[in-house]
């Protein structure tokens, strides 16, 4: 028997909330592996994440400032972690913070810190407001969509598109407007919370499929699964859904590996159409939170990306159970007023 | 009319498409005509067997058994038309 891999894992994402992050399923995934042993630190923005109490999957759990207070300083906080609780690895599981670890590889790996990451190029030509370049490029259909940074772009929507339209966040959100006074209400809450563009999308009648899958960058699927969400909730979040074994999406997905190269996990989402053609909605550049449905089908990705991060060889996985289910729930944890006070008064738990 | 192939149709009548990922609960009628497809039989055949088997006036069962092909064919559980 292979010894198993002695590895610190840094994780971002552990608001299990009702908006869950993947970084709780990231790690469930990680510590059923019989090749990996890891010890995991949380990375938390906020106090409350329920991940940071979550003892038995999160060994120490350390805040980090948002992205947002720039790359030196988000990257000072985590080297300023790593020189006290040293780290292999580190999986962003966030969209808003995947820029700042890609365009920080150099610094991370100068000081033996390990990712499994896109590059700012494949990350780039799959943003929303990128998508129809996406399309054109890899071969693949999608719904028409322009960006829009003002009021004044509003009108061109009635000469471009039939309502109704999604109006969607660079990061999060999508709206539907059946009117122009809807797409200003929906301008209005997305750019407050995401920031510019909005994205003005087609919007395509059809049933709504996802894959979650592992690119190694070098063209290779190393593992792919399709998933149909069953239900959704308020939130737009899949509450639970069935593993689908549609021939079709798995090519899909093979394709655009193979074409893109793509690095890392990724979730692809499509709109299947009465007439069985698929439309790409979006690509999430990094493993979604319903990750463990492909861990529970047969495919650990989690597992899989360590093991490529830490430059390890991993044979592509093409087998997983069709018909495999998840289906989320609430449960109450209950912690000590002290817990919450060491972690909002030293920053770490 | 066929149906589609990897459809799974268990014993309590709980049909899986995996392909839509969606699922459908028949009644025993229901359950006896899709284990009949299954086994490849046609329409007819199936027609002729239900109505041996069961005490029905034949153009009530047709209007019944039409309809429920109609649902099939609604929901994409088979493959063409005869």
């Amino acid at each position: 028997m292979t010894e198993k891999l002695n590895v610190t894992i840094a994780v971002t994402g552990l608001n299990n909330t009702d908006n869950p992050g993947p970084g709780i399923p990231v790690i469930r995934g990680i510590l059923e592996s019989d090749k990996i042993n890891a010890r995991i630190i949380g990375l938390a923005y906020e106090n409350q994440e329920p991940g940071i109490y979550l003892s038995d999957l999160v060994d120490k759990t350390y805040m980090i400032p948002y992205p947002s207070v720039g790359k030196e300083a988000y990257m000072n906080r985590i080297l300023q972690i790593h020189k006290k609780d040293p780290i292999d690895l580190i999986i962003p599981n966030l969209d808003a913070e995947l820029f700042t670890f890609m365009t920080s590889e150099n610094v991370l790996k100068q000081n033996n810190i390990h990712t499994f990451l896109p590059t700012v190029k494949q990350f780039e030509e799959r943003q929303k407001g990128n998508l129809q370049e996406y399309g054109e490029k890899y071969n693949i259909k999608v719904p028409k969509s322009i960006s829009i940074t003002s009021y004044t772009d509003i009108p061109r929507i009635d000469s471009e598109f039939d309502y109704p339209v999604l109006v969607k966040g660079k990061f999060y959100d999508a709206y539907i407007a059946y009117n122009p006074d809807q797409v200003v209400n929906h301008f209005n809450k997305i750019s407050a919370k995401w920031g510019l563009p909005v994205i003005i999308q087609e919007f395509i009648r059809g049933t709504e499929v996802n894959v979650i899958a592992l690119g190694d960058g070098e063209g290779e699927t190393i593992a792919a699964v399709p998933m149909r969400k069953q239900y959704i909730t308020d939130k737009g979040k899949a509450w639970s859904g069935v593993t689908l074994g549609d021939e079709n999406l798995l090519n899909i997905t093979n394709r655009l590996m193979r074409e893109s190269k793509w690095k890392g996990g990724m979730e692809l989402e499509m709109i299947k159409t009465v007439d069985n053609e698929y439309f790409l909605i979006e690509i999430n550049p990094r493993i979604p939170a319903w990750v463990y449905l492909a861990v529970g089908a047969g495919q650990n990705i989690p597992e899989a990306l360590v093991l490529l991060g830490m430059g390890q060889n991993v044979f592509p996985m093409k087998e997983y159970a069709v018909g495999k289910m998840f289906i989320r729930y609430s449960y109450d944890l209950i912690g000590d007023i002290s817990d919450f006070e060491k972690i909002s008064i030293t920053g770490e738990l | 009319m066929k149906l589609k192939k990897n459809i799974a149709v268990s014993e309590s009548g709980f049909v899986f498409d995996p392909n839509s990922g969606e699922s459908y609960s028949l009644n025993p009628t229901g359950r006896e005509i899709l284990n009949l497809l299954s086994e490849g039989k046609t329409g007819e055949d199936i027609k002729g067997l239900l109505m041996d088997k069961y005490d029905v006036n034949p153009s009530t069962f047709n209007l019944y058994f039409d309809d429920f092909v109609q649902m099939l064919r609604h929901y994409n559980l088979i493959e063409s038309e005869e």
